[in-house]
């Protein structure tokens, strides 16, 4: 691998990143290494401009007027619904359910499908690499209904096993949580795997896509998962929306979340039904011009050969973790085989906060923090670290542009 | 570097945070209190010995974090010892005003002077909440920390600046 950066793939990041006008500017009259799409993602020209055009030519609430616009906005509407099908290769388009992010998403599970049925005692298989969102909700449920949560270790080097995982499945687990990609470790779970092993005893799997959607190519079908989340921000679309995918039948089987306009089918003084899944979960307004937003952002990425876009982003990681190797005083903290496009860090003599301060001045956006895994944070004995975390749009001069900000951190503070 | 930085970074700062005065516990505390700043994860704990005249006698800081906060805290101990309940409060008002670019011309001319150090953090609106967490944390110990050291407990989260 050269310095050059060699074109290994059908994948031309440079062209890419033409379309991510934001990526053009600069802070603090230095060009902009955006570094931190882990956290949220930049949109491309074409979702900002499909959401503004839809706006302006055929916007209008969905399912309830008889008239043009409204007619028009639910076919954008439910068509989204089914991009989100194709983009999952979900069986139905109505085991979709939009939501307003992961977070949304998994307390859905939690309330709806989880809660209704726990007795104290019952349990929940979690990792320790779990972002707070696929933790807190299962904590609701430890505190109010006296659930337990089972944790599982990952090794030092941030990888999982598969044994331990099933070794805490027991028979009174009720469901296995699970990230699909940590966003500290970068870490990719062997979801096919833990699947099988869990339905080898009875017990449904949600995965934690919001990370793992951006990377990988999913197939839930051939998961045969049971529940998956994912977040619209994170995958180049809009804030404000995500989806949850959930098999037909546990849909069926759940209680509504929220309740209002939108998820019921008739309602009386003394009685109510409700509407069919997804509509019983989708009370209220949705996010309709989201839903256009996170569609064409999807569209864009499936566009891409996505094997060739993760090769493109493994390409940096390597090349990065080449060049961090020269700092003695650097810890990467996630080293699993097959990880995905995240470099997490810890600089010795460096909080993370004065190291992101100095990066973010030469250009560099990084994450510094807890990064919302503080159960992780504990695991490896730090109470914050570093992250950079690599998008399409990212090629090796924002590497380079990361290298050269530790270099002169150092200089500062140590 | 960028101005903003050699302010924000200055020797005297890095030298508080490699440095720091008056760290560890405090044996004979009658007042402390523990800070936590959500966003990093920062934790600091802030001992004082109050004398009959709630003349701070003694101060001392344990807890690890960021160049600013630990120079921050340094700092803070450095300079509340040895004053009463007023003086102490005229100063921190000063000190956060100072950090986030407000008028500080309550301060003594001295303090000031000690203080000008830290003015560089108004600077970087992200980072203020650093520099204030060890005062912050200072208050609450005088407010609420007296039973805090026979009970173990007392603890402020930094929200507001």
């Amino acid at each position: 691998m050269t310095a050059q950066g060699k074109i290994t793939s059908s994948f031309d990041a440079e062209k890419a990143r033409a379309d991510f006008e934001i990526l053009a500017r600069q802070v603090y009259g230095k060009p902009l290494a955006y570094l931190d799409s882990g956290a949220s993602a930049q949109k491309p020209r074409i979702v900002l401009d499909t959401m503004r055009d839809f706006a302006q030519s055929e916007y209008a609430n969905v399912h309830r007027g008889v008239h043009f616009l409204s007619a028009a906005a639910t076919d954008r509407y439910e068509a989204a619904r089914r991009t989100l099908q194709k983009f999952l290769n979900a069986a139905r388009e109505d085991e979709i359910v939009f939501t307003k992010g992961g977070t949304e998403a998994i307390n859905l599970v939690s309330y709806s499908y989880l809660a209704p049925g726990i007795q104290p005692g019952d349990e929940i298989v979690l990792t320790v690499m779990e972002h707070h969102s696929n933790i807190v909700p299962w904590h609701f449920l430890r505190e109010r209904q006296g659930a337990v949560l089972r944790w599982v270790d990952v090794g030092d080097d941030g990888s999982l096993d598969i044994e331990a995982l099933d070794a805490a499945i027991t028979t009174k687990t009720k469901l296995v949580a699970v990230t699909h990609m940590s966003n500290v470790l970068g870490t990719v779970t062997p979801l096919k795997e833990i699947i099988a092993r869990a339905h080898a005893k009875g017990v449904p799997v949600l995965a934690d896509g919001c990370q793992g959607a951006v990377h990988e190519v999913v197939d839930v079908q051939a998961l045969d998962i049971d529940f998956y989340a994912i977040t619209g921000h994170k995958l180049y679309g809009p804030t404000g929306i995500g989806a949850l995918y959930a098999k037909r039948a546990h849909l069926k089987a759940m209680r509504p979340f929220n309740g209002g306009g939108e998820m019921i089918r008739e309602v009386m003084k003394d009685r109510i039904t409700y509407a069919d899944p997804p509509a019983r979960f989708e009370a209220g307004t949705p996010p309709i011009i989201e839903s256009v937003g996170l569609a064409t952002a999807l569209d864009y990425l499936m566009a891409f050969d996505r094997k060739a876009v993760a090769a493109h982003e493994h390409d940096l990681l390597t090349y990065a973790r080449e060049q961090v190797k020269q700092f003695n005083w650097l810890r990467v903290i996630g080293d699993a085989p097959g990880k995905g496009a995240i470099l997490s860090f810890e600089a010795e003599g460096m909080h993370a906060h004065d190291l992101a301060t100095i990066l973010d001045r030469e250009g560099v956006a990084v994450r510094a923090g807890h990064h919302c895994a503080q159960v992780l944070m504990e695991r490896f004995g730090v109470a914050s670290t570093s992250r950079a975390s690599f998008a399409l749009y990212n090629t090796r001069a924002d590497v380079d542009a990361l290298i050269a900000g530790l270099h002169k951190a150092r200089g500062i503070l140590v | 570097m960028d101005n903003a930085l050699r302010e924000l970074y200055q020797e005297v700062i890095l030298d508080h945070s490699r440095h720091p005065r008056h760290h560890g516990v405090l044996e004979n505390a009658s007042h402390k209190a523990e800070g936590y700043n959500p966003l990093c994860g920062d934790r600091v704990t802030v001992y004082l010995r109050l004398d009959a005249d709630n003349r701070v006698a003694d101060i001392k800081f344990e807890g690890r974090g960021c160049a600013i906060s630990q120079a921050s805290a340094s700092m803070m101990t450095d300079m509340l010892k040895g004053r009463t309940a007023t003086e102490a409060d005229r100063l921190m008002t000063g000190f956060l005003h100072l950090v986030k670019g407000e008028d500080a011309s309550d301060l003594l001319e001295d303090d000031r002077e000690r203080l000008e150090v830290m003015g560089g953090i108004s600077e970087f609106p992200m980072r203020v909440k650093c520099a204030t967490l060890a005062w912050h944390t200072y208050r609450n110990a005088v407010e609420e920390g007296k039973n805090a050291v026979e009970e173990g407990k007392n603890a402020v989260e930094e929200g507001a600046t």
